[in-house]
């Protein structure tokens, strides 16, 4: 049984429609990826899920509970980081997560283990005593990371966790998360913009304009596409060029004295084609693509070149809305 | 169910005593917070009052108290007003820096969360208020051990009415820029238009109306029946003061309690 079930999912703020009729399953114990441009739609998605926004209509389950009638169990199966800091800064890292361990009802003789495993984890022990207001945006990130799963919950949301952090950070921050399906037997949920995090992922839904363009493994999203480029280059690209084609049945293109191919496989056809060509073979390289070629192929933009002034529109509207019509 | 109710337990105990304890923690670590919210009543009961006591009348007309005597339960109400509104006031700027989100994601009532809150609000408030009340002696006044705990037990009712009136204040703002607005057009008016400064019968009707929606008037005059005793400086009886903010305090508390629920 899936541990995340949504259908058919809309949210409108005011004429906007932030979330525009989805639907889509997440296995137990898999690490499940929303890729999209800002304003696509995710964060209202994960809002909703998490019992902090009700949606228009269409109906959530999370651990087999509705995330509209049954609140409470929901709140309690699950754990968030959300894309901005959530953590009080003139408390320290310590106090922070016992501030959630009381929250959550973690058992008294289980919260100062707990607590301090997760800071082992996150590599914060030692500054576990100094206020979150001196630490960098790295540590931060971490301690909330810690912070999520301190109650053990059946599925953590990461709504952009590494938004903002410099390339180092993020590698170090996805060496803790990738650990945790496996070590806690815990669900994965996150959000993201950069398409090289979302290789982590088991499966990706891309998501743009609040709809779901398509679902499946990074391997499969990219095969979409049309699968590996090879590059060769030859003494004798004109003789290669023939014999490749004549014996792979494909067609080889030339490009500044390169020849190329597509292929499903392409690591495994590297092998025959040296095997083929012999002395001849200069170089060879393989590119494979992107989860961006998949986005660029889908919607016909770059994901990151996206009209930053319209995802701004969004999120203005969302906030006029709820300056008029919110009470929260 | 209305109030975020889990239907397992109302209030969660192991909530409200977290929200409390955070607030106590940062207040003792903030020591210029707590410099700066004790002038504020100081100011005004030596500068103010030292001021005004030669421009009003000795005696008042009544009761035969010099002016600073009978500010003081208006100087001591108005030190609550302030610490409440700003405790419950920072649940704004919680939601500003994100806190809040992690406290509204938790596993437990709404209605622990407000009742958290106003307790975080009433426990800093009573601290400052009791400090405060040392200062009688100095003033000429002569409090018994049995007004002195009265007093206390009236400023934690006042408090943690303010408070819970600060929750509902807050839950309709999203940003820390509405401060002033809160300042000018609500804590100021309830400050003047309670009787802190003046006794309400001497305003004229349209305002003594206004006094009388006010809910800080009731614990300014309970606040005069504890310090002044018997003396007949007051507006109400004690026990429709005390009503009064009880009343109040569930209203707003139930208030705050569906407001909180999760946005439309």
């Amino acid at each position: 049984m899936p541990i995340i079930t949504v259908e058919n999912l809309v949210k409108r703020f005011g004429n906007i429609t932030a979330v525009n009729d989805i639907s889509f399953e997440v296995e137990e114990g898999s690490i499940f990826g929303f890729l999209g441009p800002n304003g696509a739609g995710k964060t209202t998605t994960i809002s909703i899920l998490c019992t902090l926004l009700s949606p228009t209509s269409g109906r959530a389950f999370i651990s087999g509970y509705d995330c509209l009638s049954e609140p409470s169990a929901v709140r309690k199966s699950i754990g968030i980081v959300f894309q901005d800091s959530t953590l009080d800064k003139e408390l320290t890292a310590y106090e922070n997560l016992m501030f959630h361990a009381y929250l959550y009802d973690v058992k008294r003789d289980e919260r100062k283990q707990r607590i301090e495993d997760a800071l082992h984890f996150v590599d914060l022990y030692e500054r576990r005593y100094d206020l979150v207001k001196k630490f960098s945006g790295g540590m931060k990130r971490r301690l909330e990371v810690a912070r999520g799963f301190i109650h053990r919950p059946k599925v953590l949301f990461l709504d952009e966790p590494t938004l903002g952090l410099d390339p180092q950070t993020r590698a170090n921050l996805w060496e803790f998360i990738v650990d945790l399906p496996r070590k806690h037997r815990m669900t994965i949920f996150m959000t993201t913009h950069y398409m090289e995090e979302a290789e982590v992922c088991d499966r990706i839904a891309i998501i743009d304009a609040g709809k779901i363009i398509t679902v499946g493994t990074p391997d499969e999203l990219k095969k979409t596409v049309g699968g590996d480029v090879i590059y060769i280059r030859t003494k004798d690209n004109r003789k290669a060029k023939t014999e490749i084609a004549k014996l792979f049945q494909v067609d080889v293109s030339e490009k500044d004295s390169e020849l190329f191919l597509t292929s499903v496989k392409g690591d495994a056809c590297i092998p025959e084609i040296i095997r083929a060509m012999g002395e001849t073979v200069v170089s060879v390289r393989l590119q494979r693509p992107t989860l961006n070629d998949v986005f660029l192929k889908l919607t016909g933009r770059e994901i990151r070149s996206e009209d930053v002034s319209s995802s701004d529109n969004v999120k203005d509207a969302v906030r006029s809305y709820r300056r008029k019509f919110d009470r929260g | 169910m209305p109030f975020g109710l889990t239907g397992e337990s109302l209030i969660e105990a192991n909530a409200v005593y977290v929200l409390v304890a955070r607030e106590f923690k940062k207040f003792i670590r903030e020591k210029s917070r707590l410099i700066s919210t004790l002038a504020r009543p100081l100011i005004w009961l030596f500068l103010v009052g030292g001021g005004m006591s030669r421009l009003v009348s000795p005696g008042m007309g009544v009761m035969g108290v010099s002016y600073m005597q009978f500010i003081f339960p208006g100087i001591l109400g108005m030190t609550i007003l302030f610490s409440s509104i700003f405790s419950s006031i920072s649940i704004i700027w919680d939601k500003e820096f994100g806190l809040m989100k992690e406290i509204l994601v938790a596993p437990v009532s709404r209605l622990s969360i407000v009742i958290g809150k106003a307790l975080s609000g009433t426990i800093v408030s009573v601290i400052q208020a009791i400090i405060i009340l040392g200062l009688f002696p100095f003033l000429g006044l002569r409090l018994g051990i049995f007004s002195i705990i009265e007093t206390i037990l009236v400023s934690t009712l006042l408090s943690f009415c303010i408070a819970s009136l600060g929750i509902v204040i807050a839950t309709f703002y999203e940003s820390f820029e509405s401060f002033s607005v809160i300042m000018n057009f609500v804590v100021m008016p309830m400050f003047f238009l309670s009787g802190a400064m003046y006794p309400v019968k001497m305003l004229p009707d349209i305002l003594k109306v206004l006094t009388r929606l006010n809910p800080f008037t009731y614990g300014i005059d309970a606040l005069k029946h504890t310090v002044f005793g018997g003396m007949g400086i007051f507006d109400f009886p004690l026990l429709v003061d005390v009503g009064v903010m009880v009343f109040l305090s569930v209203i707003f508390v139930l208030i705050a309690g569906v407001l909180f629920e999760r946005k439309k």
